[in-house]
């Protein structure tokens, strides 16, 4: 096949994908996750070679699972690889940030009805110290319990009782709305309770677990950035070994090194040192105290969203301190510069009705220095701080030039 | 009168390639210029460059 051609049909799986929400059940049920196993964020990454903030809320994970009663006992267990440690990406799931699945935790599950493939992703905490920016302590077990006991249990069977939500066109509808569905999720969150509501209600029958359910999902603006991202995922697994095609389908971090693969290489990751997000801090913090980035939200810019939709999202330039709206126009601008098409179904008010850019080609971005933006939250680097601030980071080059060169051996 | 002696005898409209800061000086002048902004491939590596190209030439195989 020639790479136009490669290229095509994994434009055309981007783009045609139907990811519909169907489920939430724990990760052991969805995921068959039998063993002790905490799963992180990014390439692969020994537990030594993981940053205080990942092996922090990795120890966190394995307390809240009942494996080890402190963090020393459960640091002992991993170094012993009596608990091992994965990457979500291996098996069909996404996080955020940390990105940490264990067994117990209820995921949200995705269906991709174009191809059939399934993909899972966690329940979004919410703000302030939560697991997925490294807080630790006894609230966030507190919170992970009450999301396995009561929340995943009465939202799974809601979404049972819908019988599918259509996350496409909930996207698509709310980047007219101003989301770019990385940094910005108020409408997408929004637009999905309205469809939850009816069947939360109908399903439950304990009204104060609803309303407890309820004011959870309303209080969170980046509810929906999780369905974002494992819509992602949904999307782009069956683009991965179409051989011949130069497009990303995967780029994530682990706090370590960035991480990519590529259509047409398989299930290769392609390594470089992580970057420092640039952006704005809560009051209090400043660069110095900023965690290097980390997790695997990039699906969304993956699939054209994210940074890639920013002129969408006028107001998200501003939260993550890039400028203005001429400067977002000017991210989704050269965002299509390193980009194979436009997206047929998110399209962009303000640049009249015109897709976001779609298709990350490595030719492209070894070719003009460009290259992609991840809209991100910023974590603190010392364990336990949780988000201090928003920014923007690039994917290392040196992934995409090793990507390319291997691409040249196939 | 040569004809670069002649262009320079009309009114200047400058397409400047590359490095912007010749553009801000002409335009600082008061002459039209459009700016192109560009570098060389890969930035200047030449085996970058080379495989680029090949993996370019299978994409015009196809057209």
């Amino acid at each position: 096949m020639s790479i136009k051609t490669a290229n095509q049909t994994t434009l055309q799986r981007l783009t045609e994908a139907q990811p519909f929400l169907v489920d939430c059940v724990p990760a052991a049920q969805a995921m068959g996750l039998t063993e002790r196993i905490v799963l992180h964020a990014g390439p692969p990454l020994p537990w030594e070679r993981a940053c205080a903030t990942v092996q922090a809320a990795i120890c966190c994970a394995v307390r809240y699972e009942g494996w080890a009663p402190d963090d020393a006992a459960a640091a002992d267990l991993l170094r012993r690889g009596e608990v091992r440690i994965g990457p979500c990406h291996h098996q069909a799931a996404v996080g955020p940030m940390t990105g940490i699945i264990t067994p117990s935790m209820p995921v949200f599950v995705v269906e991709n009805r174009a191809h059939g493939n399934r993909a899972c992703v966690t329940i979004n905490e919410g703000l302030g110290k939560v697991l997925r920016f490294g807080a630790n302590d006894a609230s966030v077990v507190e919170r992970l319990t009450w999301l396995a006991r009561e929340a995943g249990p009465v939202l799974g069977a809601a979404l049972r009782a819908t019988g599918g939500i259509d996350l496409r066109a909930l996207m698509a509808q709310a980047l007219r709305m101003g989301d770019e569905m990385h940094q910005r999720n108020v409408a997408a969150s929004s637009l999905l309770a309205r469809r939850l509501m009816g069947a939360l209600a109908r399903v439950g029958s304990d009204a104060q677990a609803i309303a407890r359910v309820a004011d959870f999902l309303g209080a969170n603006d980046q509810f929906f950035l999780n369905l974002a991202m494992v819509a992602g995922k949904a999307t782009t697994d069956p683009c991965r070994g179409i051989p011949d095609s130069t497009l990303v389908v995967a780029m994530a971090r682990n706090g370590t090194e960035f991480g990519l693969r590529v259509a047409g290489l398989g299930d290769r990751w392609f390594t470089a040192p992580v970057e420092m997000p640039k952006g704005l801090y809560f009051p209090g913090y400043g660069p110095e105290d900023a965690n290097p980035d980390m997790g695997d939200s990039a699906i969304v810019e993956t699939i054209g969203l994210g940074a890639f939709a920013m002129a969408a999202s006028p107001s998200v330039i501003r939260f993550v301190g890039a400028g203005g709206f001429q400067e977002a126009v000017a991210a989704t601008e050269e965002m299509a510069e390193i980009s194979l098409g436009e997206h047929p179904h998110f399209k962009i008010p303000t640049l009249d009705e015109r897709g976001t850019p779609v298709g990350i080609d490595i030719r492209k971005v070894v070719e003009t220095g460009i290259t992609p933006m991840i809209n991100t939250g910023i974590a603190g680097k010392v364990p336990g701080t949780g988000q201090i601030g928003a920014g923007i980071a690039r994917a290392p080059l040196a992934c995409f030039e090793k990507a390319l060169e291997a691409f040249g051996r196939r | 009168m040569s004809p670069l002696g002649e262009l320079f005898h009309q009114e200047l409209r400058v397409i400047n390639l590359g490095l912007e800061y010749f553009a801000e000086e002409i335009e600082r002048l008061g002459v039209p210029v459009i700016h192109v902004a560009w570098s060389p491939p890969a930035g200047g590596d030449p085996k970058k460059a080379a495989l680029l190209a090949a993996l370019a030439d299978e994409d015009e195989d196809d057209a």
